[in-house]
Parts: structure tokens; sequence; C-alpha cells
């Protein structure tokens, strides 16, 4: 082969990679990203059952229930609304009422959603990012 | 007084740089030797006045010095002493004094070890690093201070937050921006060389230990970053394909690429502009990296308080450096000529090949990390791409690399001979395959990810020892002259095979304990038992414990086998840090073999049983072992003499001469 075949030849093989994986990028992309609600979306956008989100807001005051297993049950609220979860696991360790939360999952038949993960930060200053702005749209937000 | 002396060092530390950046290029264009020639005592003097002001901001956290307005944030005079000093590195301005001391730490050794590079050459890397180091010394001293003073001072400080009282904040961010930084060596090189417009085989020889030297402490930066979030954060998981991991993820896949592509272009003079490109691209990853994880514009476990004037200064820089580089690559690549011919199949290609995977895994871990940060930007929906991404596409691009790697330091040079190749490595296949039917028939018959994936790490260890066997001659000479061989061979060729290796080490490792492993989460009272793979766990009792600036609960566990041998006690606590009024979890490890159990306890039920979740993790500690293996691979090749530091020259008499830069 010539020089110029074989760069030809590289070049091909370089597109048919990046091809792949592009192809590989936009399938996953559309398949596996999450979109971030707070309660109050869900009345304008509603969700269906099953559809895996990630829901965000403050743990409800006084909603926090252990069962006698692992399961536990709070509610996520952005002030006006308030949407039921069940977890089964151990909470992390800075998960508190009125603390900022996102948790992750999809919502059962009976409207409770049911989450695999729940993340709060490791500082006491935390509020993840997402309720932290959509708070402060709302204009709920606080400071400190 | 002692800060401000710091503060001014750091002051004067950015005028130098600034005259390192100009000067010596300046030099280089006039040809000039004498300006030339500032680069040197100019990146020495700037390193030492940027430790001095290092020195000066540790010295205030050691003496909880609560004037100064960053001690007092982030420390506590009750802290242990370890910690007061890794403190000083704890918090945004810290962490990004110690980036900046590392930069010009590398800077001040090309300085010394640089002696026999060309003139015009060192001049010119000089002037590059000078200028990355004053941008950044400039980023401190205008957003980011640490040595603001505090007036009244308090009598205590807020403490440092007690994820960071650890052991791994002394070892994870010094490695890692010994990673991250040490990258912008071959950056300099690559823009020197386009400044040169002459690049040759000799550069990749000069270029190759810096790289490898950077690749390795990222490679240990990475690795003890995710045993430290193992075992800290009391999830069990070691990757969470959060944005920060794989800000650190994305250069060192580039800087792998580059190590590769730079043995070529050393050996073949071939690939040369790819090369230049690719040196290029892996700092601009770390600076974007840099970026990412310091702006806070991503949710991510690593941002420190955030603070947008941060986030747009380092942008800017982000894009001087890598806008200004890519510019004067497109401008002058051209110029710089081509290199030797060779055949698909041979190393040159297998190195090719490995490139394109590389490179393609990079971009698709680029893409899942800003995706979201776009589309926020574009549509203003706030969306997650989380670890089923990455495993649908990192995943199939990566697989078949490690795949193919035990066939690269088989192929001959030039020209190879894959049905040759395949052959010798068959050996190897077969143990591969009896090592997955193993899994598959005796450990676990509904995975058959698992056998495959553990058949994968075992086909690239014994890859890597077919290499060894093959060179040595083992089974076709006598013993004395395999020895004799083994001794002679290049020190780079058991780097190579070391740094192989340890990849299939880890790769089973991840594969177990992704596969394999087996979680409980049980209630438990006093007395009660959990079985886990063969395992008893019995909870004993939960005894308060006072440390010197945290209260903990000690859950007190006793572990025995199934069959009745007792295996000891382990202890799982949560911690509760009242500074900061933060609790935090003290995961209860014991390894077993390679193998270990995690136990974690969670709140306790309304009926007085405390939550332990408890996970066997299969062959877990093969993840950072292989990652040891890989750095000792990388510091094994580091050794040869064909890369040393300073060494530049064609070996001509091995051994007789003196060793050492100084010729």
């Amino acid at each position: 082969m010539t020089r110029k075949q074989k760069r030809l030849a590289i070049i091909a093989g370089a597109l048919g990679f990046l091809g792949a994986a592009a192809a590989l990028t936009l399938y996953a992309l559309g398949q596996q990203t999450s979109y971030f609600y707070m309660p109050g979306d869900l009345e304008e956008r509603p969700v269906a059952s099953g559809q895996r989100i990630r829901l965000g807001g403050l743990v409800e005051k006084g909603s926090i229930a252990h069962g006698d297993d692992t399961q536990v049950r709070f509610a996520v609220t952005d002030g006006d609304h308030s949407v039921k979860v069940t977890y089964a696991g151990i909470l992390p360790d800075l998960f508190r009422e009125e603390q900022g939360v996102v948790t992750e999952g999809a919502f059962g038949a009976d409207q409770v959603f049911v989450a695999d993960t729940v993340l709060a930060k490791h500082d006491e200053n935390y509020m993840p990012k997402e309720v932290a702005d959509s708070l402060k749209e709302k204009g709920v937000w606080n400071e400190n | 007084m002692s800060i401000e002396l710091g503060h001014f060092a750091l002051v004067l530390a950015f005028a130098l740089a600034l005259v390192q950046a100009s000067v010596p290029i300046i030099g280089g264009q006039l040809k000039n030797e004498a300006l030339m020639r500032i680069g040197e005592p100019a990146a020495i003097t700037g390193f030492a006045l940027v430790a001095l002001s290092f020195v000066a901001l540790t010295m205030a956290y050691v003496q909880s010095d609560f004037s100064v307005l960053n001690v007092w944030e982030n420390s506590h005079s009750a802290k242990p002493l370890l910690f007061k000093i890794t403190g000083t590195w704890g918090n945004h301005e810290g962490s990004m004094l110690l980036w900046v001391l590392i930069l010009f730490f590398f800077g001040a050794l090309v300085a010394v070890f640089g002696r026999n590079l060309p003139l015009s050459l060192r001049a010119n890397v000089l002037g590059i690093q000078g200028a990355i180091g004053s941008a950044f010394v400039l980023f401190i001293l205008a957003t980011s201070n640490p040595f603001a003073r505090l007036d009244p001072a308090p009598m205590q400080g807020r403490d440092l937050n007690p994820i960071l009282q650890d052991i791994g904040l002394a070892v994870h961010p010094p490695m890692l921006y010994l990673g991250y930084v040490g990258f912008s060596v071959a950056f300099s090189f690559a823009i020197a060389a386009l400044i040169e417009g002459r690049i040759d085989a000799a550069w990749a020889r000069w270029v190759r230990p810096w790289t490898l030297a950077a690749w390795l402490f990222l490679t240990g930066g990475i690795a003890m970053g995710s045993y430290w979030a193992y075992y800290e954060l009391g999830w069990g998981g070691f990757w969470f394909w959060d944005p920060v991991e794989n800000a650190s993820l994305l250069p060192w896949l580039a800087g792998t690429a580059l190590l590769h592509s730079a043995l070529v272009m050393e050996k073949r003079s071939a690939l040369k502009i790819w090369t230049v490109l690719l040196a290029i691209l892996t700092f601009s990853l770390s600076l974007l990296g840099t970026f990412l994880v310091r702006s806070g514009v991503l949710t991510s476990v690593h941002a420190f308080a955030t603070d947008p004037t941060r986030g747009v200064f380092i942008l800017a820089i982000l894009m001087v450096f890598i806008g200004g580089s890519l510019a004067l690559f497109a401008w002058r690549a051209a110029t710089l000529s081509a290199g030797g011919l060779f055949q698909p199949v041979s190393r040159e290609g297998a190195l090719v090949l490995n490139n394109l995977l590389l490179t393609t895994a990079t971009a698709t871990v680029l893409i899942g990390t800003l995706y979201p940060l776009l589309i926020e930007a574009v549509t203003g929906d706030k969306i997650s791409v989380g670890p089923p991404f990455f495993n649908l596409t990192f995943g199939p691009l990566f697989l078949p690399l490690l795949a193919i790697v035990p066939f690269g330091p088989l192929l001959a040079w030039k020209r190879g001979d894959l049905a040759a190749v395949a052959q010798r490595l068959f050996a190897a296949f077969g143990i591969a395959l009896a090592a997955a039917l193993l899994i598959y028939l005796v450990v676990d018959r509904t995975s058959v990810l698992a056998a495959l994936g553990i058949g994968l790490g075992v086909w690239l260890v014994m890859g890597a020892l077919t290499d060894l066997v093959l060179k040595s001659g083992l089974g076709k000479v006598a013993a004395p002259v395999v020895l004799r061989r083994l001794t002679g061979l290049p020190r780079s060729v058991f780097g190579t095979a070391l740094a192989h290796a340890g990849l299939g080490l880890t790769t089973i490792g991840i594969v177990a304990v992704t596969t394999l492993e087996t979680e409980r989460i049980v209630a438990m009272q006093p007395g009660d038992s959990v079985e886990l793979h063969g395992y008893v766990l019995r909870f004993d009792n939960l005894r308060p414990f006072t440390g010197p600036n945290y209260t903990e609960d000690q859950g007190n566990f006793a572990l025995s086998r199934k069959t009745g041998a007792d295996l000891g006690e382990i202890m799982s606590s949560k911690r509760f840090y009242p500074a900061r009024q933060m609790p935090t979890t003290e995961a209860g490890i014991r390894t077993l073999g390679l193998s270990q159990l995690y136990v974690s306890l969670g709140e306790k039920t309304p009926s007085g049983a405390l939550i332990v979740r408890v996970w066997w993790k299969p062959m877990v500690t093969l993840i950072w072992l292989g990652a040891l293996v890989m750095m000792a691979g990388g510091a094994v090749s580091l050794l040869d003499r064909r890369l040393r530091v300073g060494a530049p020259m064609p070996r001509k008499k091995p051994a007789a001469l003196p060793q050492g830069g100084s010729a």
C-alpha cells in the first residue's frame, strides 16, 4: 500500500470507530438519562409510572417514618406540593428533615415514588444544585 | 506576619512567572542565548517562592492561626496534627495553591534535569510552563486568596469537613495533582515543538519519562481516590461515574494513549503530529477537569463552596490555553515532517488501534460528563447522565481494547505476523478460557458476564506473562541463559508486562465485584446474626466512644465461618463531629484473602433495632492492587536507561558509562 492508501485506511478505521461510538452514545443518551423534577413540576409534566426520573426537593418536616424492617417512608416537598417516597436501604448521613435531597427511581402504580438511590451531599451547607436552583426560582430559598 | 510573607512570595512568584513566560521565548526567536538562559533560574526561584508561600499557609494551619480566614473556615484546634497539615489543601484555596506548587515543581525539575536539552527547546518549554504558572497564580491571587485575614480572630475554627479527616486526604490530592499537572510538561514540550516547527524521535524520548511519571501518579491518585470513596462514604462503591471522577479519568485515558503513541514516535518516528496533538489534548483535559471541579458547575461530591467568578476565570484560562494551543497546532502542524511507513498488521498498527479505542472512549466519557451542562444551557431541562450511560458506551469500547492488548507487545515493528502471534498466545488463551469455565461452573452459573469478564482479566495477565516467557526463551533454552536474557531485557519490557498485567488484575476485581457481590440489609438487635457467603456476622453491642474532635457509636460484631471457626471482631461506627454538626459513617471492613466483608451502620428502627448493611465483595482488592501493579510497571519503565530524564543521548556503550545527566 502506498502512504496515501494507508492514511486513508487509518482515517476510514477511525471514522468507523467514531461512528460506532457516536451511535452508541446517542442511543445511550436517549435511553439512559433521567430528567430532574421538583414535586410541583409533576402537574405540568406528568410522568408515567415506571419512567425513571430524579425527584428533588426538601425532606418534608415530620414525614420520615422508619418501618421495622429497612423500609423508610418520607415526603419530598418544594413548599407547595409534596410527593410520598419509599426507599429500602440506608439513608445518607446527612439525610434530615427540611434538608435538600435528590432521589432517583420511578413512580409505582399507587403514585408513591419508589427510590433506589437517595443522595444528600457530605457537607453541612449542602443543597443539591438542582434543588437549590429550583427553590431559588420559586423564591423559597434561604441563603443560610 | 508569616502569612503575609506567604502572600508576598506568591505575588513575587507571579511576577517572576511572567518573566519566565516571555523572556526565554523571545530569546528563542532572537536566537539570543543570554535571554534563553533566563528560564532556568526563573523556574527554580519561582518554585522556591511558591514553596515558601505554601509552607507559610501550612504553618498557619499547624499553629491553628484563626486570624487567617481560610484556617478558621477549615480547621479546629482539637484536630490531630496530620489533619491540620493535610487540611491545608482540604479546601478550594489551599488545593489550588497545591496545584500551583506542583506545577512550579515540575517547571523546576525541567530546569534541573533538562540541562542537556537543546537550548532553544528548553527555553520554550520553560516559557510555556511559566505562562501556565502565571495564569494560575493570578487566579489564586485574584479570586481564591488563601492568605486573607480575619479581624477580630475567632477563638475556635469551624473544623475541616469530617469526610476529609482521613489519611486519604494526605495521599489522594497530591498524587492526583502530580498526575494532572505533570501532563503540563508534555504540553509544554508539544507547544515548544510547534513553535520551533521541528520534531524528531529524540523529542519523544525526552517527553516520554515526563508523561510516564505523570501517568504513574495519576493512576495512583485515581486508585487512591477510589479506595477512599469506597471505605469512607459507606456505600461500598468504588466508582460512581461522578463528574469529578470522570474529570480525572479523561486525562488518564488520553495520557495512556499519549504514552503509547510516543512509543511509536520514539521507535519509528511515525505518528508525530498525532502525538503532539495528544500531548495538547491530555493537558487540556487536565485543565478541563480543574475547571469542572473548581467551578462547581456540575453536581458532585467534590465541589467545595462555589463562586461564579472563579468558574469564569478558569474558563478564560481554559480558552486561552486550549484555544491557543489548538490554533498553533492547526497553523504549524503541517510543517512537521511525516514519519516512517508501516503495515496495518504491526506493532505500530496495534498501537494506532489502541489510540483509536482510547481516544474514542475518552470522547464518550467527555460527552456523558458535559451533556447535562449542554442540555441545561440549551433547553433549561435538568438531566442527569448516570452509570448506565457510561456502562453502555464506555464498556463496548473498552472491552475490545482489553481483548487486543496481549497482541500488541508480541507483534513485530513495521510488519507483523498475526497468525504467528495468535499461535504464541494459545497457552494464555487456554488458561483464560479455563478460568472463565471454572467461574461459570463452580462459582456462579447465572452470570455469563462474570465468567467472560474474569476470563478477560486472566487473558491480560497471561498475555503479559507470555511476552516475558517468549522474550526470555523460557522452556527453549537452558535456565542460566533464560536468566541472562531476562536481566538483559530493557526495563521497559518489564514495565509493559507489569502495566498490562495490572490492568488485567483491575479488570478481574471490577468484574468480580460488580457481578458477584452479595448484599444483605437487616435490622439487628444485639445477639442477632446475619449469614452471608458462608460467613456469620453476630451483632454484639453498640458502645459510645469519644475521639479527639468527634463522638461515635461503635457497633461491635463478631465474625465467624459458618463451620464455626472464629475470625475475630469487626467494628463499624457512626461518628458525629460537633464542630460541623455532621455525622459520618466509618465502615467496618475485613479483608479475607483478596475479598472483603464490608459492614456499614444505618439508623435505629422504632423498636430499637439497628439497620445494618453487609456486603460480600469478592476479589475487590484486586481493583486497587492492579493499579499498584500498573504503577510499578510505570516505575520500572521510568528506570529504563533510554528513557532516563536527562539522558537523552542514544545509548552507545551500555553500563560502562557513568549514569546521570551531567554529561
